[in-house]
């Protein structure tokens, strides 16, 4: 086993196909711990990390908790909304007031790209990105690739379609990056007016026609419309919306084929995708929501591996 | 760097026989004995002793599994050396069970350290044994011995001692390599 190639997780752009597999490999390791009767193993029982929300989260900000209790890690939580971020306190002062208590790791969400990175310039802590504006969030891409492994037997050569609000959505961009890294093919499939600019770059195609992008994919991955990242409207109204990309369990059983449906949450049921398709077997959600806890942990493992006594 | 024979495969196959022996006496037919080889080199000397009691002694429902303590080293971050996680795979309930550890070399004795915080994941158990190959005597940096052993020597320090198996390196021979 080598080692992962960078010290902090600031996104997919910045690691390996060799650090995701790593990461997979640690993760099955993990994912068998957390199914024992005692969940918990000691190795990072003299790390603490502090998870630093400067925008709402619920299950990335639980999931990165639990797998650090799971590692016997210390754990502090910080969230802007009661903090003195409100008194006009500097990202990096904040940071260095929690740093000076000897945090050996952070774990932080903001709203603004580059933050993650920005940090990771001016402190010495291992950062793991939990979710930059509309940029990148690794460990939920990884956590996708790794339930569409589990589900699938491997990521490279499956088509995988991102369904939605491609325009404000990190999710759907560290999954592009991460899909393409392993070697699958990757649509994106939404309103023209929620495609980014140049999307294409990234070597993925453009399918405005769901029902087309279904009927080639082997993995759908259902994106939320993220309303409040949106200053202006983007289509007419939620219904026309649900009619042209949302699926339901009719237009499923259309399909000559059984797809995967994921959705990183939280979910607009009735709007990109109807109860019944959430709630079916070919929905893997709680999956997801299970290895995420797997993947962060082999993410805070191997990272903290590299932090020297 | 120079390496001797000090267990050729006859010597090895006598007391893999011996063991097995020793471990019937304790345990009699194995209803509340399980077997954990210790990942990731404990697990071939594991599954040939299960392979004696079944084959040749002809114990039935022996149970072994593997017990993998990378995340319970108490070396983790404190060595240059990478920790590769192995499998663990412990299908029958360990509560209350005598349980026997197998392990190839027992050194410092971390390692079952590790195995005894890591085992009570799965249970408590009612009592846990120690089985190795070879005990380097001398070399402890715990209050840890075997219950079984098979042969033990003296190496110091600087000499490694490499248990090779048929299933792996295609012979069933132990070295002493002076690195």
């Amino acid at each position: 086993m080598s080692e992962l190639s960078v010290k902090h997780l600031l996104g997919i752009k910045y690691i390996t196909k060799e650090d995701i597999d790593l990461i997979f490999q640690t993760a099955d390791n993990f994912k068998e711990v957390i199914n024992r009767p005692i969940k918990k193993v000691p190795s990072l029982r003299d790390i603490t990390i502090a998870n630093l929300f400067f925008e709402n989260s619920t299950r990335t900000k639980l999931s990165f908790e639990l797998a650090e209790k799971r590692l016997s890690a210390d754990v502090i939580n910080f969230s802007a909304a009661a903090s003195s971020v409100k008194k006009g306190e500097t990202l990096i002062d904040t940071v260095n007031n929690i740093l000076s208590m000897k945090v050996d790791m952070v774990v932080m969400r903001h709203p603004n790209p580059g933050a993650g990175v920005f940090l990771s310039k001016h402190i010495n802590a291992s950062i793991v990105n939990a979710g930059d504006g509309a940029h990148e969030h690794p460990t939920q891409a990884l956590l996708d690739s790794y339930s569409i492994r589990e589900r699938l037997g491997d990521v490279g050569g499956k088509n995988v379609v991102i369904v939605g609000d491609i325009l404000h959505s990190r999710v759907a961009l560290s999954n592009i990056y991460a899909l393409k890294l392993q070697g699958a093919n990757v649509k994106v499939c939404g309103p023209k007016t929620l495609m980014p600019k140049y999307i294409e770059s990234l070597g993925v195609e453009v399918e405005l026609n769901l029902r087309k992008a279904l009927e080639w994919c082997d993995v759908a991955n259902m994106l939320r419309v993220q309303n409040e990242r949106m200053d202006i409207s983007y289509f007419p109204s939620t219904r026309e919306y649900t009619q042209q990309y949302g699926v339901d369990k009719a237009l499923l059983n259309s399909l000559d084929k059984e797809i995967v449906i994921m959705h990183p949450g939280p979910i607009n049921r009735g709007v990109e995708i109807t109860s019944d398709v959430a709630d079916s077997d070919q929905a893997i959600i709680l999956n997801q929501v299970e290895n995420g806890v797997a993947v962060r942990m082999a993410v805070l493992y191997l990272l903290a591996s590299k932090i020297k006594q | 760097m120079s390496q001797k024979v000090l267990l050729n495969a006859t010597e090895v196959h006598i007391i893999l026989n011996r063991l097995a022996c020793q471990l019937i006496e304790n345990h009699e037919d194995f209803t509340d004995t399980v077997l954990i080889g210790i990942q990731p080199r404990g697990i071939f000397l594991a599954e040939r002793i299960k392979q004696l009691l079944t084959d040749t002694y002809k114990i039935e429902n022996v149970e072994l599994g593997y017990l993998d303590i990378t995340f319970f080293r108490d070396d983790f971050r404190r060595s240059e050396k990478i920790l590769a996680a192995n499998k663990t795979q412990i299908d029958f309930v360990v509560e209350n069970k005598k349980v026997v550890f197998i392990d190839d070399v027992l050194y410092t004795g971390r390692s079952i350290n590790a195995a005894l915080t890591a085992v009570q994941s799965f249970g408590r158990p009612k009592e846990v044994e120690l089985l190795c190959l070879i005990d380097r005597r001398f070399s402890r940096h715990l209050p840890i011995q075997p219950d079984y052993r098979g042969r033990q020597v003296d190496a110091i320090n600087e000499e490694k001692v490499k248990v090779s198996w048929v299933e792996n390196e295609g012979e069933d021979t132990v070295y002493v390599i002076n690195k």
